[in-house]
């Protein structure tokens, strides 16, 4: 099943796509509250993330990252009393349009969480699932997307003999490559890591590292990550992030060995609190 | 005296804190242990007296002046110290009760003047009109005689035996012929009926294999045969076909019904003042007394539910009714309302222990709400639902006072499952164990005569929701298998 046949249901391409074509995600006075807390979590955010790299956004805990990757697929939705106001455009679409399907977009715009969460299943299903979720049963076709996407997310080789072990016999690392494997597999256009490697040991956190590399060149990744030297070594671009505000976006080269504001350079040179 | 305390503390030896906990050890401990005594002791009681009333017994010959010249001869049931009168007294079983004024007496303990147990005694048991001591002198088959005096007691047993596998096999005209001529205590020499004999044994000299056997077959009885003489003898069988009938069509019905009432109260409700009391109404559903439940489901199933169908589809049959009687539908039906609270519950509960991740990660994959929860939340809650249906199966077999009123019977002449279409009787009364053992135990006018069957019987009964709750069990434990989240679902 091509990505388009996915995609096309819902969320209709609007005819001036290319016109950016360097931007995959773009967001636009995005603000986000919580009812429970009296305070925004997100306050005026604009940014444009570029397609087929890899965006670090850093800050440090309770900045409002993993909140704003959130937008991007609006899992927010699942958490009673958040509200968005602002745009968000994927390709051109805004995704917050009312008429969109949000399962649709979810299709377009994977995610990984922080946890390694493979379902209790086997390998094999736990791959399979978003392809059955979209209608997909034949075998044959399955099979191949299957080892497409794992060996798409490394996993191919240690996993090819166990398809049908549960998937929570595997090691964390194995896991959470799963994960990447299973999110994959749906052949979305944007991948997003929730800290991706927070939970993995340094070997595991590095083959992540190696996968988000590879990756690249088909996926628009977005990565919130508390570690900056994961930041400086795995991104193109970084947004610094602060309080619910981005303080600071732009190349990560320049983000970490030149930074515009004082409070970026407090914090990548550790003086931050 | 914070600053005191805290100072003590400090102070203290490493092993003053275990010291500390000891009491609430051994009282927990000692909980544990209090509950399990007695429980063994209830499973011992029930098993005792039932073994009691398969293993053979010894058949006593008493003498006492109450009883003038004759002895008596039967099986001791019980001894009572001073409880009925006040000298110690002994029950004694002496059968025959178309011969005697009771099949039991009471003898005073001390104006019994001797006591033996005859090896030559015979123990017979009837089909009709319950057991029959004596001593068999002659038989007769098909009109012949047959001559038994020369043999010893188990020859004659053998010819007895023989004579009775015969005469079973004619037909039931010339049954009529052939009877056995039996010598009771009083002297008496009685001819009864061939056909009528279930099984005979001579008690006081049966070594332990004769004995074994005689108890392996009375168990088979007791499971594989109907009752007889208005449920005191016979086997219990319409009664167990019918308990499990009932708690598989009301699992059946139960499950499904209060998985979907968790689901959309843990999965869809709003969360606010209405869901929460919703919620403590269902958890007061599981105080109300049964009986209540037996009242609504004849009110409301029987007479309402059943007797608007009847109006309508079998209005040709009526005044007599169709489903506008209790019965087994209706049993079932009342059993699912009573257990819904249970799983109800118990299915919520394993609802919300579902962890938030994996939700998260079945919807971020594009599934929606509704795949979610077909795909990943019900499946790794299953565990849960199945210790919901454990609980309400336990419920609802050992439950009688509902079904007295929508359904059961004391004896029901068809069996609720047969081989004819639709095969599940749905409209018929049933037998129950439960309702066998209250009958049996207390409405029956000799109780002395059936103690041992209530006892077998509901023995029985705890061994069937054993069985069921095993199964179950096991059942659980292949789901946690195959949603082997260990350390997130055990």
């Amino acid at each position: 099943m091509s990505r388009y046949s996915i995609n096309v249901r819902a969320l209709k391409r609007a005819p001036s796509r290319g016109r950016d074509p360097g931007v995959s995600l773009r967001v636009e006075d995005l603000n986000l509250s919580y009812t429970r807390s009296q305070s925004d979590a997100l306050h005026d955010i604009s940014l444009a993330i570029p397609s087929r790299q890899v965006t670090a956004f850093i800050g440090p805990s309770g900045c409002g990252k993993s909140s704003l990757l959130r937008c991007f697929n609006r899992m927010n939705e699942l958490i009673e009393g958040c509200t968005v106001t602002g745009r968000v455009w994927l390709d051109n679409e805004d995704i917050y349009a009312p008429q969109v399907d949000v399962a649709a977009l979810r299709r377009r715009v994977g995610m990984v969480f922080q946890n390694p969460n493979p379902f209790p299943k086997s390998v094999y299903e736990n791959v399979a699932f978003g392809l059955r979720i979209q209608g997909q049963n034949k075998k044959r076709i399955l099979d191949e997307e299957i080892e497409k996407a794992l060996r798409a997310a490394a996993l191919w080789d240690e996993v090819k003999d166990r398809m049908d072990a549960n998937a929570l016999t595997l090691s964390g690392g194995q896991q959470q490559r799963l994960v990447i494997a299973r999110a994959i597999a749906v052949q979305p256009e944007v991948l997003l890591l929730d800290e991706p490697a927070s939970a993995l040991d340094p070997i595991s956190t590095l083959r992540i590292e190696e996968l988000i590399y590879e990756l690249k060149t088909r996926y628009t990744i977005v990565i919130v990550t508390h570690n900056m030297q994961q930041a400086a070594r795995v991104s193109d671009m970084t947004a610094f992030m602060n309080l619910g505000r981005l303080v600071e976006f732009g190349e990560t080269d320049t983000l970490f060995t030149n930074p515009r504001e004082s409070q970026t350079e407090d914090y990548i040179t550790g003086r931050y609190g | 005296m914070a600053s005191s305390r805290s100072a003590e503390l400090k102070t203290a030896p490493l092993l003053a804190g275990a010291r500390r906990a000891e009491p609430l050890v051994w009282a927990s401990a000692g909980a544990v242990v209090l509950a399990l005594l007695l429980l063994a002791a209830v499973l011992l009681l029930l098993a005792s007296n039932s073994f009691r009333y398969f293993w053979p017994q010894p058949l006593v010959y008493l003498e006492s002046d109450q009883l003038g010249p004759s002895g008596s001869l039967g099986i001791v049931l019980g001894r009572d110290t001073g409880r009925r009168a006040q000298n110690a007294q002994l029950l004694l079983l002496r059968g025959a009760e178309e011969f005697f004024q009771s099949p039991i007496i009471w003898l005073d303990e001390d104006r019994i003047r001797s006591r033996q147990q005859p090896k030559d005694a015979f123990a017979v048991e009837r089909a009709d009109r319950g057991m029959v001591f004596g001593f068999i002198e002659a038989l007769t088959v098909i009109g012949e005689q047959r001559v038994l005096s020369n043999g010893s007691p188990s020859q004659v047993l053998n010819a007895v035996q023989n004579a009775r596998e015969e005469v079973s096999r004619l037909s039931i005209e010339t049954r009529e012929a052939s009877f056995y001529s039996i010598r009771l205590a009083n002297g008496q020499l009685v001819d009864l009926p061939l056909a009528d004999v279930v099984s005979v044994h001579l008690p006081n000299s049966m070594n332990r294999v004769e004995k074994l056997n005689h108890f392996a077959a009375g168990v088979w009885r007791f499971l594989s045969e109907a009752p007889r003489q208005t449920n005191v003898q016979g086997g219990v069988l319409p009664a167990i076909v019918g308990t499990v009938t009932l708690v598989l069509l009301m699992a059946i019905i139960v499950a499904p019904l209060g998985v979907l009432a968790a689901v959309y109260l843990s999965e869809y409700a709003q969360s606010g003042i209405l869901t929460r009391l919703v919620r403590i109404a269902v958890n007061n559903l599981a105080g109300v007394p049964s009986i209540v439940y037996g009242v609504f489901g004849l009110g409301f199933f029987v007479y309402a539910v059943g007797g608007s169908i009847d109006s309508v589809f079998f209005a040709d049959k009526l005044p007599a009714p169709t489903l506008g009687t209790p019965g087994l539908l209706w049993a079932a039906l009342t059993m699912a309302i009573l257990t819904l609270p249970v799983v109800i519950v118990a299915t919520e509960e394993g609802l919300a222990r579902v962890p938030k991740n994996l939700r998260e990660g079945s919807l971020a994959l594009g599934a929606t709400r509704a795949e979610t929860l077909w795909r990943v939340v019900l499946p790794s809650a299953a565990p849960a639902v199945l210790t919901g249906l454990i609980l309400a199966i336990a419920r609802a077999t050992g439950e009688v006072a509902p079904l007295i009123l929508v359904g059961v019977a004391k004896y029901a002449p068809g069996l609720p499952v047969s081989g004819e279409f639709p095969f599940v009787h749905f409209d018929r009364q049933f037998m129950h164990l439960g309702f066998y053992i209250y009958d049996l135990g207390f409405q029956s006018p000799q109780i002395d005569t059936v103690e041992g069957l209530v006892y077998a019987t509901a023995l029985l009964l705890v061994g069937i929701v054993l069985l069921l709750n095993v199964a179950a069990v096991v059942l659980r434990g292949r789901l946690r298998e195959a949603f082997a989240g260990e350390e997130i679902f055990r």
